[in-house]
């Protein structure tokens, strides 16, 4: 062309093609592997493809999703929240002790999320304010949350929760259409998320604070309120998986979420999150998510031991992170 | 009428005199070089101008306007704007994104402010065209060559209406080839009427681009004269201090 328009010039680009674009992305292949470990297993095993097991597949993997989702937030700014397991258990508490005390639901709910939301500011003013690592800063608050969670409930099981007892239940435990309450919220929070990744200002300010955070502040972009604001992201996340897991449960103890954080991180990064800052997506969240639970539940389906859990999902962890490394080299 | 007037600029830090009576006049579309030994207080005349700090004394006029900068902003709604050394890009975005980064542009719908990315690729892509650059708008940074990020650093500075550029060593790690784009690139700047203020340690590159050369030497304007009544030796001198003044 020895002219060409404008228009022509907007719409050229380094990746021609539909096919050569999902083929680049490492969230295709991880979602290959995970579609393919569930032929196999439905193949391969009897109790996979059952309703019941299906069932309980999507509504383990969705708590996982949520708190997922802003991990990959956290992440996709250059930082990271080991806090999330904390928040997510005095999110779970705060919503059980008012409740059992006689609150209604949305009392209890308010509070929680007000809660998860206040943990999560803490950590970002410390982190964009006071300029703290987010390693160290959310580390303590992993410390802190869980401590003031079994400070709050005197470290015991809570089971009654009061006049609403049968909605917070429902709410955690029930199906509509045949789908679990906590897949469908996840699949909401999801797609707002996705749509405020890509839409928003604030999701463009938030990949360019992970890509350079030197550049985004000589741009003008107003660095420390976003990242406060993807601390607190976070940590709502938390909360509502926290508010949702009791409603699964029945029941909370203290020692919820523990070691979840590593979960979630783990289903970020295998989702293509980058943990140098400046990558990740929605939807690689959760399709890191759903695989870390397809791999666990195969395992307990083909009568391996789960003590072989951790290698399974730790390899996939670093095959994802080799697999997309290659790929750069490649290009 | 000159864009932009320096009169007999000073900055201090405490013992220290970084700048000493510095004036200096630049037209529309002139390209400066500014040259000079490292402390010679180039890029302290460089922050003056951008507003990052205000002199000790001395004023600066806009356009014939007299100018109080406070801050950063104030001299970027002055219409100057700078081109950092690393040039603050992200390379995790695209070209479009990165131009208007800071600034993007949105949208209404509904209760929503969504960004306009049809505007952001059509708007820099119109900005590449007239730089006469081959960046494309969707492409990701991080695959561009060293010219094309420059082109991307400098069509951000013509989105808002530019007066003065001041760029920070341009040519200072780039390829060869690359250099000739980015001289280029310079001389579009010119072309539309936009004055270029280029810090560079490379004789060749100012040679070949400026206009005036303007040399600095431990704080003092040693030499401001037309490029083509100077020579590369002569500069050397300048800036070694082996000839006094010019």
């Amino acid at each position: 062309m020895a002219n060409p328009t404008l228009a022509d010039v907007i719409n050229r680009s380094q990746h021609h093609g539909l096919i050569a674009r999902i083929t680049n992305q490492q969230i295709f292949w991880v979602f290959l592997a995970a579609v393919f470990a569930c032929l196999a297993l439905t193949m391969l095993t009897d109790s996979f493809a059952t309703e019941r097991n299906l069932f309980n597949v999507t509504r383990n993997f969705a708590f996982v999703g949520i708190v997922a989702l802003g991990m990959t937030a956290v992440i996709a700014s250059g930082g990271i929240d080991l806090s999330v397991g904390s928040t997510l258990v005095i999110s779970a508490m705060t919503v059980s002790v008012l409740m059992s005390a006689g609150m209604p639901f949305w009392v209890g709910c308010l509070a929680a999320l007000s809660v998860s939301l206040l943990v999560g500011a803490v950590n970002g003013v410390l982190i964009a304010y006071a300029k703290m690592p987010s390693f160290v800063v959310t580390l303590g608050m992993l410390s802190i949350a869980r401590s003031l969670a079994m400070v709050l409930s005197d470290n015991k099981m809570i089971y009654e929760f009061g006049p609403d007892h049968d909605f917070l239940l429902w709410l955690g435990g029930g199906a509509t259409f045949g789908l679990p309450h906590p897949l469908i919220i996840m699949i909401i929070l999801a797609c707002l998320t996705a749509f405020a990744f890509r839409h928003l200002r604030w999701g463009q300010h938030l990949f360019a604070i992970g890509g350079n955070e030197n550049a985004a502040v000589l741009t003008g972009i107003p660095v420390a309120r976003v990242k406060v604001s993807v601390y607190m992201f976070s940590a709502l996340m938390a909360g509502i998986a926290g508010v949702l897991e009791v409603g699964w449960l029945g029941g909370v103890t203290t020692n919820l979420g523990q070691a979840m954080e590593l979960t979630v991180i783990a289903a970020a990064v295998i989702g293509g999150a980058n943990l140098a800052g400046g990558g990740g997506t929605a939807f690689g969240a959760v399709v890191g998510a759903l695989l870390i639970e397809v791999i666990r539940n195969s395992l307990i389906l083909l009568g391996i031991s789960t003590f072989w859990q951790g290698t399974f999902v730790g390899s996939f962890i670093v095959v994802a992170v080799a697999f997309d490394r290659f790929r750069q080299r490649k290009t | 009428m000159s864009v932009l007037e320096l009169k007999n600029i000073s900055k201090r830090y405490g013992a220290i005199q970084a700048l000493d009576n510095v004036s200096l006049a630049i037209q529309p579309g002139e390209v400066v070089g500014l040259m000079g030994d490292n402390g010679a207080g180039k890029s302290t005349l460089v922050k003056v101008i951008a507003g990052n700090f205000a002199p000790t004394s001395g004023d600066i006029f806009i356009s014939d306007q007299k100018m109080v900068f406070h801050k950063p902003r104030d001299a970027q709604k002055a219409g100057i704007e700078v081109v950092y050394q690393d040039l603050a890009i992200c390379n995790n975005m695209s070209a479009a994104s990165n131009v208007f980064l800071g600034r993007e542009p949105t949208r209404k719908i509904g209760p929503l402010r969504i960004v306009d990315y049809a505007f952001m690729r059509s708007r820099s892509a119109e900005l590449f065209a007239r730089l006469k650059s081959e960046t494309r708008p969707r492409d990701l940074v991080h695959k561009m060559s060293g010219g094309q990020r420059q082109a991307v650093a400098i069509a951000r500075t013509l989105l808002s209406d530019a007066k003065i550029v001041l760029m920070d060593e341009p040519t200072a790690a780039i390829s060869v080839r690359q250099v000739a784009e980015v001289l280029s690139l310079i001389r579009q700047l010119s072309d539309h009427g936009i004055a270029v203020v280029l810090i560079s340690h490379r004789m060749p590159d100012v040679f070949e681009v400026a206009d005036k050369v303007v040399v600095l030497r431990r704080g003092e304007l040693v030499a401001d004269k037309m490029a083509s009544d100077s020579s590369p030796e002569e500069v050397t001198g300048l800036i070694t201090g082996a000839i006094e003044k010019a």
